[in-house]
């Protein structure tokens, strides 16, 4: 316990950029044993940043950029975890759709991690950008099957719930080309006029990307996406005149460092 | 000594690397030592970090064993250390940094200590042959890139084109069976390796396989070849096509002559084989068992010469066995026992028949005693611990298989050294019975490429492990991950319970296969914290460490060193 929460004051000063001086080189004592190094390496700090969808899509006559990242730090049982999804329209002057979370990750099996923290999104409607913010929880992990899975439930700030759920797979054509098909849908309990949400599942996409790894690091692909608002969600598009569901082609990049 | 960065440069117009050389080059000189002397050897420390020397295999004083942290503080920069211990045994042994990623980087060298009396075999001439790796991407890039994708250097995996072609050979049924299983269990058949050929260049005595090392001799002579491997990450499995090899030392002690074709080299091992080559050059040919590479050199008769290269074999895939699912490797166990599957299945206390190889008696268990995992045993379950969320797998059930040459090895129709062969040419100085047991897993989570013992990091344990001075202790080591684990122990030898009773071998690493059960007899003879550690490099540094710490002698005072 003492262990972890020296770890997370770790983190805490490493996330300001104080942990360098702090650490300073004082060589050891060879005589006093508390001075001298640990004999491995096994806690240090790693980090990641990774687009899994980095993309331009055409959508109608909107111009879009899409991504969907996630960044971590922490070591193999604590991490801090920032994701972030957005669809911002390149010709529309209200900017787009962007959702960013802020998540404490613990690992709680071999495979599992389950995710605290808050989430703003930001959602372009018709003529003005409006926002809300979310208590996040969730789990994140590998499903039997080697589906990559992100079941979310949120708490906006209006007290209203909804939920996501995330899934994708890697199938190797080769040892480079790899196909991606990847699910997301979205449900709410409630209403909520601003955003477009009705109760019910109400958003769900399927894509299919194929990216070839030039390195592990460094993968292009082109992929299809299909988009439907579900249900009464669905029936509002309708209403308002739009299409409920398109199908889209994009080009993209998957990369982390 | 002096430890120096040096460029290294693998072929002409190729990359430049920063290597950590010792006296100039990498590997290192051979030191020679001799038994029965006192070891003087100054170390200094050109490089601008700490660093250490750490004698492999050589029973030292505690303080003389060179793990940073645990035996003294490093050797900081600029600083001369001055390593001074009796030379107590004799054999092929090397040295190598225990700081960091030293060692990856070329900080080791071949340790060659000469009997005080005659050996019981002979030679005309003998060689080094330090196998080892090189990779452009420096220590902390490569365990930066496993902590991201721990699959990020396999080049092997399945695809869709093997799915097809095992739909051809095995139907579908059977085909969408072994896909769906693996994908249940979330593991990759084709782990053998983290990291591999994709950016390793694997060395023989430093050099390439295309710059060739070549050991001359005359024909017909013996030729000793001291083998050892200094890799941090890679197990070979050597040959020399056209020459039989008998093997003669394993990890610097003598073992009953045994002839093989071709034998599986762990990291931190040694093996010393004694070939009869005719007028004609041989290939030393070390491919990685994992099948990403090989390096090779030339025994010949006189310089420039080559002789065929083999081709390499196909990579091999994790089986069933390898989860402890169901133990279908039994054909091929020299020493398995037909009636030992009668034998109770009750965990504690039971009672283990005596394998009759080398008409060896091994003494039975003491009450309330598991007993030695000795070959042909019956698998044990794994016990409902399943080491939390540092582990990702458990053997269901584990068993010996120290008679299994490895995987991708089975169906050779070579004599493939197995472990069973080792037999020690002295019986053992303590036969005593073990009096106490411990058990210790070996796990992880290769996800988030996390090593451990038991489900614990070395930082989440932080408490040594106790051994008590003179008592003859068993250390059971169960494999709970998919992989081949090269344990080694400092400043005891480990006796592996092999089934060759009173001269069963001792050994400083032993390799461990996925789903193995393995004890050893540990005469626990020397005061002090010691490391006891899995030898590929990054397993270690990312926490399958421990320390074990030894009480103090009671009849030497209150210091603790003897």
């Amino acid at each position: 316990m003492a262990n972890s929460r020296k770890w997370m004051a770790t983190l805490l000063l490493a996330a300001c950029g104080l942990a360098t001086p702090a650490l300073a080189q004082q060589p050891p004592d060879p005589t006093d044993r508390a001075s001298w190094p640990q004999p491995v390496d096994d806690h240090a700090l790693h980090w990641l940043a990774r687009f899994d969808v980095l993309e331009y899509e055409r959508l109608g006559n909107l111009d879009a950029l899409r991504w969907d990242g996630t960044a971590w730090a922490g070591g193999d049982l604590n991490r801090l975890w920032i994701k972030s999804a957005a669809d911002w329209y390149l010709s529309s002057p209200l900017g787009g759709d962007v959702d960013l979370q802020l998540l404490y990750g613990r690992l709680i099996s071999p495979f599992f991690e389950l995710v605290v923290g808050a989430r703003v999104e930001q959602h372009a409607e018709r003529t003005a950008t409006v926002r809300r913010a979310f208590l996040a929880v969730g789990l994140q992990g590998l499903a039997p099957g080697g589906f990559e899975v992100e079941p979310e439930l949120f708490l906006s700030n209006k007290l209203q719930v909804s939920g996501r759920f995330t899934a994708s797979t890697d199938y190797l054509l080769t040892q480079r080309l790899v196909l991606q098909p990847r699910l997301e849908t979205e449900f709410s309990l409630q209403r909520d006029e601003e955003f477009g949400v009705e109760p019910g599942f109400n958003a769900l996409e399927g894509g299919l990307r194929l990216r070839y790894e030039l390195w592990r690091e460094f993968a292009p692909y082109i992929g299809l996406a299909y988009r439907s608002n579900l249900g009464a969600s669905g029936a509002r598009v309708v209403r308002e005149g739009g299409n409920p569901s398109a199908l889209l082609l994009a080009a993209g990049l998957r990369a982390w460092f | 000594m002096s430890i120096d960065s040096l460029p290294l440069q693998l072929s002409t117009n190729g990359p430049i690397g920063s290597a950590i050389a010792v006296n100039g080059s990498v590997p290192g000189p051979v030191l020679h030592l001799r038994e029965g002397e006192d070891a003087i050897i100054r170390v200094t420390n050109h490089l601008r970090e700490a660093t250490s020397i750490h004698w492999h295999g050589l029973l030292v004083p505690p303080e003389m064993d060179g793990v940073p942290g645990v035996s003294f503080a490093g050797i900081q920069p600029g600083a001369v250390f001055t390593y001074r211990f009796p030379v107590t045994q004799s054999g092929t042994y090397w040295a190598h940094s225990h700081s960091g990623g030293q060692e990856l980087l070329g900080l080791y060298f071949p340790l060659v200590v000469d009997p005080a009396g005659p050996e019981p075999f002979k030679y005309d001439r003998d060689y080094v042959v330090m196998l080892s790796e090189w990779s452009f991407d420096s220590p902390e890039q490569i365990m930066s890139k496993l902590k991201s994708s721990s699959g990020y250097y396999n080049y092997q995996r399945r695809t869709a084109g093997d799915f097809f072609s095992d739909i051809g050979r095995d139907g579908l049924v059977a085909t969408l069976k072994d896909r769906l299983g693996w994908a249940t269990a979330r593991m990759d058949p084709t782990d053998f390796a983290d990291v591999t050929g994709s950016t390793y260049t694997y060395l023989m005595n430093g050099l390439p396989a295309a710059a060739n090392w070549t050991g001359l001799f005359r024909p017909h002579e013996r030729v000793r070849l001291r083998f050892i491997d200094a890799a941090g990450m890679t197990f070979f499995d050597v040959r020399i096509p056209g020459l039989k090899m008998t093997l003669v030392q394993a990890d610097g002690q003598n073992v009953r002559p045994v002839e093989i074709d071709e034998f599986r080299i762990g990291p931190g091992e040694t093996y010393d084989v004694i070939v009869e080559p005719a007028e004609q050059a041989y290939t030393v040919y070390a491919e990685t068992h994992d099948r990403s590479g090989y390096t090779r050199g030339t025994l010949a008769p006189r310089e420039g010469m080559a002789a065929e290269v083999p081709p390499r074999r196909p990579r091999p895939l994790r089986t069933m066995a390898d989860m402890g699912m169901e133990m279908a490797g039994m054909a091929g166990m020299e020493m398995s026992k037909p009636d030992a599957g009668t034998a109770t299945g009750s965990m504690a206390g039971m009672e283990m028949e005596e394998p009759d190889a080398g008409g060896a008696a091994q003494p039975s268990p003491r009450k309330g005693l598991q007993g030695p995992a000795l070959p042909g045993a019956p698998p044990v379950p794994h016990g409902p611990d399943t080491h939390g969320p540092g582990n990702a797998m458990v053997a269901m059930t584990s068993q010996s298989r120290l008679g299994e040459p490895g995987a991708g090895l089975e169906q050779s129709g070579r004599k493939v050294l197995v472990y069973t062969d080792l037999q020690s040419v002295e019986p053992q100085p303590d036969q005593r019975p073990p009096e106490r047991e411990v058990e210790l897993h070996i796990t992880g989570n290769m996800d988030r490429y996390s090593w451990s013992f038991d489900g614990k990091t070395y930082s989440e344990a932080s408490t040594p492990i106790p051994f008590h001075y003179g008592e003859r202790l068993r250390m059971t080591f169960v494999n709970d991950t998919m992989m081949e684990h090269p344990i080694h122990l400092h400043g005891l030898w480990m006796e592996l319970e092999n089934g060759r009773g009173k001269t069963q071998p001792r050994k400083h690493t032993i390799v461990i296969k996925p789903a193995e059960r393995v004890s050893v007899a540990i005469s626990v003879n020397a005061s002090g914290r010691w490391a006891m550690h899995c030898h590929l490099l990054l397993h270690m540094e990312m926490g399958m460490f421990r320390v074990v710490e030894v009480s103090a002698n009671p009849s030497a005072g209150s210091a603790g060193a003897p």
